[in-house]
């Protein structure tokens, strides 16, 4: 659980922020990440709050972990749950 | 500061067979170098654990080195008195919403499975928001049954300071990583001689918060990534400071972890939780490990709000496969899960005696689905 995921940013409303994770779009809350976010950046999300903005050098770094587990990893491995996990620990990706 | 391995890990390339040969080699000619047998370190992270297992990294360890999996599975240690106190209430007719895998974890002699069997109302959620959510679809009291480490106890925060029903509270099991190193470090049976410090609890706390842990202990620690080779090249950083004793912290993940960490985290997290003592499951009393809320927020905390009588759980006996559990010396250091009896016989993912084989994070369910210690000496 403490893996989190990264996810690009779309847009920004407020203290929330709709991301996209591997094709997926949910709502991300902006509270606690402690860098403007704007669209375009990459967050790293843990139960449903970005917790720090990825500096732009180390988005693609950040994402090859990811990108194997999601794309490679069979439906039961631990690792991969955990991010889908945290991907459903955002909010509803057609929510205002 | 620098990085404690040669220049080149500041450019890593994850998934290069090359590079991971020659971290492999590092490790074995500076284990080698410290002439000691066995050394031991220790990491603190669920998610280093399922990267070591699942990538088969002990395979390239050398014979003599340890890592071991500390304390860091939140479920794990999560203390039974409070899993027991989560069932309380969800018999006295609360819904209790918690994360997936505490459900099943066993208190003193329930868990929130059985008491859900019983008709309690339990719910899964992925996030305290959408505990809240609950509470704002029903007129029953919700409580959100709040477990995990720093990193979780912030997104815990951020709720108690927004906007929640009246019907909404906090029954907060969080834990605070930084005082149950300090439990362990001291173990005389454990003898680390190292930290592996996880990357993601660090991105809030910042790496500079182990500066004086290793100015007690004179333990050096890492900060750790979660590839492969991020493992890797920590383990060799770790290991070249144990050689030199050479007792400082090293951050090898600043693409996530900086010296001050995520300040306004941080000002979340200690304006609504302040620092108790507790028991985590299996390890000892830690000073400070176990975080509660503070007297502001006493509207919102579930132990001030309801009763909690432990005591009507008493007419149930407990189950006698969990005296036989060993998860506590599993997560001090001093035991792997193939020294468990009950391992992958009695005790197995679909049917738990010890909460080590509950969450996808501890380390007798990781070991049951990628093995522990591969022996490749042992394939044709």
């Amino acid at each position: 659980m403490c893996l989190g995921v990264p996810g690009r940013v779309v847009s920004v409303d407020g203290l929330e922020a709709t991301v996209d994770f591997f094709g997926v779009r949910r709502r991300v809350r902006l509270d606690v990440v402690d860098q403007s976010v704007e669209p375009g950046d990459y967050i790293l999300n843990h139960v449903g709050f970005a917790i720090r903005r990825i500096p732009a050098e180390e988005i693609g770094e950040t994402l090859a972990l990811y990108e194997t587990l999601l794309a490679h990893a069979a439906q039961d491995d631990l690792m991969a749950s955990d991010v889908r996990g945290e991907i459903a620990a955002t909010g509803r990706g057609d929510e205002p | 500061m620098s990085l404690a391995g040669p220049a080149s890990l500041g450019k890593l390339r994850f998934r290069d067979p090359e590079l991971a040969r020659g971290l492999a080699s590092a490790l074995a000619r500076v284990t080698r170098e410290i002439g000691r047998s066995p050394v031991s370190v220790m990491h603190v992270c669920g998610s280093h654990e399922q990267a070591i297992a699942k990538f088969g990294l002990r395979a390239s360890f050398p014979k003599n080195l340890n890592v071991i999996m500390g304390p860091g599975c939140p479920v794990c240690i999560t203390d039974m008195p409070e899993v027991d106190e989560g069932v309380v209430l969800a018999r006295q007719g609360v819904v209790v919403a918690t994360y997936g895998d505490m459900v099943k974890v066993r208190g003193t002699v329930q868990s929130l499975a059985d008491a859900q069997e019983e008709g309690a109302d339990v719910r899964v959620v992925y996030s305290a928001a959408q505990a809240v959510e609950i509470a704002r679809q029903t007129e029953k009291p919700v409580v959100f049954f709040a477990t995990g480490f720093e990193t979780t106890a912030v997104a815990t925060a951020a709720v108690v300071r927004g906007p929640v029903p009246d019907n909404f509270s906090i029954l907060s099991a969080h834990k605070y990583i930084p005082p149950v190193m300090e439990i362990v470090a001291e173990m005389p049976e454990t003898r680390v001689e190292g930290f592996l410090a996880a990357g993601h609890a660090a991105t809030i706390t910042g790496w500079g918060i182990f500066e004086p842990f290793v100015a007690r202990h004179g333990i050096p620690v890492v900060v750790a990534g979660f590839e492969p080779l991020d493992i890797l090249a920590g383990l060799v950083g770790l290991l070249e400071l144990v050689r030199d004793r050479s007792p400082r912290v090293v951050n090898m993940f600043p693409r996530c972890v900086t010296r001050e960490g995520n300040r306004r985290a941080q000002e979340e997290l200690w304006s609504v939780f302040r620092p108790v003592g507790g028991r985590w499951r299996g390890i000892a009393h830690v000073p400070n490990g176990n975080l509660r809320l503070r007297d502001r927020w006493a509207h919102l905390d579930a132990r001030r709000r309801f009763p909690i009588d432990l005591a009507s759980l008493w007419d149930y006996g407990p189950p006698s496969l969990v005296a036989s559990c060993i998860c506590g010396d599993i997560m001090s250091g001093v035991a792997s899960p193939s020294d468990c009896t009950l391992f992958g016989k009695e005790c197995v993912p679909d049917n738990p005696v010890g909460a080590c084989m509950v969450s996808s994070e501890g380390t007798c369910k990781i070991w049951h689905q990628y093995g522990g210690h591969p022996d490749l000496e042992n394939l044709a």
